[in-house]
């Protein structure tokens, strides 16, 4: 089957059922988003398809109807995307795995609601665990990442 | 009572000679210089100063030795040397290194001896100086206990410093300038007249030269990045999804594999059928390991799909199976025979207690998973005799021997590249995992294989934080809290942990009433017991460790004390607290939350305080009563580290604390039926999430005499300080972890 994946066209050969959290890191090596439950309950595997964000453990490669967009194909330490950016002001990561999945789904959360209030946000964010927490942080930055995203 | 106090002075005296003996016998050992493993294979031009600072012609590598799970710990390593060596982080490599004695640990061993932090005894210091000579004797490579910067803190200056004098010198001779009329900036000597001599070109001079041994630290006024707000070195691959963990190492021709062992623990595997597991896609190898089977497939996921696949022939837990016959267990351990330590003994406590008004109660704590967000892996492969092993570890060096010994190698052909971390609290002291990969390997040589556990392999294979129970009883007079007798009883995790790694455990374990019998307060009559269980499941450190629960067993039973005697819980601790740099963490708290004021209707306040690590922490937290549950609206925390090095770092990790602390005493436990761990994923286990999560205020004080670490001491007051807002809050006192079991949660 074909993925398009940051951009990138992908001919892949998996099972139809294959989730594509392991499409993309075992058969593409995009090793960004990441392994936490493979049950949608901590929501590490966080990626967008066509910007909106889902849970990649959890959808199957057969299901994927639409462009597929990765932390690496958000941003770049070159060149960070604005929420991206927002997380290192307020160095929000400790051990920085599910960090991956958080900015991706405050990405999407900012995408369809540039200015959302603190009841939004958590809301929004609850689905993605951090053992370390970091949640005081992930609040702060996406209010400079909403922020920031306004003025551009 | 004879037996304890037979145990207790046999342990001394064998810490004693232990000491005595290790400094007199060994002092040649001791005060030689323990082998810098950067020489070992130094090529043409390249130095090495020390074991922490390597200088080529492609520019400077900084080793930090210390794990990084999180805490921030190769950041605060990289800035140690950096300010001395005068080098900009951005442009240098940062490397854990490869395993080595030369980074044991000097002071981690005090944390299992019987050592108050606030004392300053004769005994005490002998005791932290006998830390280091066990540390160095053993080259106990180890990360944990709050101990990487305490014991990092004058090292890494040292050896930046070393770096730093040696390259001067280097340019000097290069230059013919005399060293006082040069400097150093931004990882280059600069000359008189501006000219900079590059770091990377002066490395071939300057590995020609004895390093500089004799330097002078910079004074902490002159500090650039130390001391304030500074960027943490992983920051950026860690928001760019570019930093490679254990689970994201990638080889060319790499296999992927996953393990499973009985979920009954310990109960072995009596055979398995493989049969239609072996014909499913991508499906290379079944494979038989200790405890059970591994399948080696073509994507992790394949791996996961066949193992499900496996018919496997399960042997019955050999552990007490059930949670309540365990607790039965514990319950059962407040026996002389089973008195382990009684470190805290003063007064008369039997005759205060004896016909006194005395309030009585038990408390209970759950076993608790440490389940990092990454699942347990490693990448291993074994060819021509030489093993090489990719994982996040804290312990590298047991990781180099235990691997060793499953494929037969000496350990200086094993290989153990450390990589960071998504986590641990302590999981990561293990090495289990990587020993059933060393096995697939020795089975599937030449060929480098991801192993990789499912989320419910991780979850019900931990060495959970053991559950325990206390016994309190205590008495009031005049509005003061005038006795306290304390008995907890748990299995010992230093017998359980060590054990496995090949280590004794001699004497008491100190861990059992950690954060107990340490408390600064000077309450006349108070007497802390530990009581060993039998071991049951086998448990290991937990964020905090003994102090993770004890904690709570003694701040709440003090808070029902002071409600008993009329007492304002912050103000009797103040006036029980005999120690100054904990006295001032309690009164930062009170200032930050205003204590004392009126919260209004259906809200609460509770504040408790925990010494551990030498680190003094007081949190207050505050709760409203709404119908749909408590809410936790506020938490106020300050702690004294004596000094901050990072304060962005130590807001991030006491706010951390804080947030694990509540989240597992919210609503996670660990319950065992048959052996089997009844939680096996984060539905189950959920911690807190980012909607419950708290204002949390945070201040660093500086008072302390000493440095400290600050990753783990935030977490013991989370637990009874929420206990005790919710008793202001409700009037209802919950004895019992977690809360859940008996109030709701917003």
């Amino acid at each position: 089957m074909r993925l398009r994946v940051n951009g990138t066209e992908h001919e892949v050969d998996v099972e139809d059922d294959m989730p594509l959290l392991w499409v993309l890191r075992d058969e593409l090596g995009i090793t960004g988003p990441k392994y936490g439950c493979g049950i949608a309950q901590c929501g590490a595997c966080t990626v967008h398809v066509d910007g909106v964000a889902v849970r990649s453990c959890q959808l199957a490669a057969a299901d994927v109807d639409g462009e597929v967009t990765t932390i690496e194909g958000l941003g770049t330490p070159q060149a960070l995307h604005a929420v991206q950016a927002a997380w290192v002001d307020h160095q929000v990561a400790q051990c920085g795995y599910c960090q991956s999945g958080q900015i991706m789904q405050a990405a999407s959360l900012l995408d369809l609601n540039p200015e959302p209030t603190d009841e939004q946000i958590d809301a929004a964010m609850s689905g993605n665990l951090c053992r370390c927490g970091t949640y005081p942080r992930i609040r702060a930055a996406i209010k400079t990442a909403a922020v920031k995203l306004q003025g551009v | 009572m004879g037996r304890v106090k037979t145990i207790a002075r046999r342990s001394f005296l064998v810490g004693s000679v232990a000491v005595l003996g290790g400094v007199a016998f060994g002092t040649y050992m001791y005060k030689r210089d323990v082998k810098n493993p950067l020489l070992a294979d130094l090529k043409p031009g390249e130095a090495a100063f020390n074991p922490y600072v390597k200088v080529d012609a492609q520019g400077v590598t900084l080793i930090t030795p210390r794990a990084d799970v999180g805490q921030g710990a190769y950041s605060v390593q990289a800035h140690l040397l950096a300010e001395e060596l005068d080098v900009d982080l951005a442009e240098v490599r940062i490397d854990p290194g490869m395993p080595s004695a030369a980074y044991y640990n000097g002071v981690l061993a005090a944390e299992g001896m019987p050592i108050a932090a606030t004392s300053d005894s004769m005994m005490a210091r002998t005791g932290r100086g006998a830390a280091d000579v066990v540390g160095k004797f053993l080259g106990l490579q180890l990360t944990g206990g709050s101990s990487t910067v305490p014991d990092m803190y004058d090292r890494l200056r040292h050896a930046g410093a070393v770096a730093r004098e040696t390259l001067l010198a280097a340019a000097a001779r290069q230059t013919g300038l005399d060293r006082d009329q040069l400097s150093t900036e931004n990882g280059a000597v600069v000359l008189p007249d501006g000219m900079r001599l590059s770091y990377a070109d002066l490395a071939a001079t300057a590995a020609e030269i004895e390093p500089v041994q004799d330097v002078t630290l910079r004074d902490p006024s002159t500090w650039r990045a130390l001391g304030r707000d500074h960027q943490r070195t992983d920051i950026v691959a860690k928001s760019t999804g570019t930093q490679e963990f254990g689970i994201d190492m990638v080889m060319e021709g790499m296999v992927y594999a996953t393990t499973r062992t009985n979920p009954a623990l310990g109960g072995g595997i009596q055979g398995y059928d493989a049969t239609d597991a072996e014909v499913m896609r991508g499906v290379q190898a079944i494979i038989p390991i200790t405890g059970g089977f591994a399948v080696v497939a073509d994507n992790t996921w394949r791996a996961f799909q066949a193992a499900n696949a496996v018919q496997a022939d399960w042997g019955p837990s050999p552990y007490i199976g059930d949670t309540a016959a365990q607790f039965a267990d514990v319950a059962a351990s407040f026996v002389e025979d089973r008195q382990d330590s009684r470190f805290k003994d003063e007064g008369d406590v039997d005759a205060a207690l004896d016909g006194a008004d005395v309030l009585a109660a038990e408390y209970r704590i759950p076993y608790l998973a440490h389940a990092p967000l990454e699942p347990m892996s490693v990448v291993v492969n074994l060819t021509d005799g030489r093993l090489d092993i990719w994982t996040g570890t804290q312990i590298p060096r047991f990781v180099q021997d235990g691997a060793a010994a499953v494929a037969g190698l000496e350990a200086q052909n094993v290989f153990v590249h450390v990589l960071m971390s998504g986590g641990s609290f302590g999981r990561r002291l293990d090495d289990d995992y990587v020993r059933q990969a060393v096995e697939i390997a020795v089975q599937m040589p030449d060929t480098p294989i991801k192993m990789v556990w499912s989320r419910e392999e991780d979850m019900t294979h931990d060495f959970p934080r053991p559950l325990a129970i206390s016994r309190a009883r205590g008495a009031v007079s005049d509005g003061q809290v005038v006795a306290y007798d304390l008995g907890i009883a748990a299995p010992s995790v230093a017998a359980s942990s060590l054990g496995r790694l090949g280590q004794p455990s001699i004497g008491p374990d100190v861990a059992i009433v950690a954060g107990a019998w340490d408390q600064p307060y000077a309450i006349p009559d108070y007497r802390v017991t530990g009581y060993r269980v039998p071991p049951m499941v086998p448990v290991s450190s937990w964020r905090s460790v003994g102090a993770s629960g004890n904690g709570f067993l003694h701040e709440s039973f003090l808070d029902e004390l002071c409600h008993a005697a009329g007492a304002d819980p912050m103000e009797e601790r103040l006036r029980l607290c005999w120690h100054d740099t904990s006295r001032k963490v309690l009164e930062a708290v009170a200032e930050m939350s205003d204590w004392g004021s009126d919260l209004g209707e259906g809200r609460g306040r509770g504040v408790a305080f925990t010494l551990a690590f030498g680190v003094p922490v007081a949190e207050v937290v505050e709760v409203t009563n709404t119908d749909r549950g408590i809410r936790i609206d506020k938490v106020f925390v300050a702690a004294d580290v004596g000094r901050v090095l990072d304060p962005v770092n130590l807001e991030a990790q006491l706010s951390g604390g804080v947030i694990w602390g509540l989240g597992h005493a919210m609503n996670c436990e660990l319950t065992y039926e048959g052996g089997v761990a009844q939680q096996d994923n984060y539905h189950v286990f959920e911690g807190m999430r980012l909607y419950q999560t708290p204002q949390i205020m945070v201040r660093g004080l500086e008072n302390g005499d000493k440095i400290r670490g600050i990753g783990e001491p935030g977490v013991p007051p989370a637990a009874p300080a929420l206990g005790n807002a919710i008793f202001a809050a409700t009037g209802q006192r919950i004895r019992e972890l977690p809360f859940s079991k008996h109030v709701d949660f917003v």
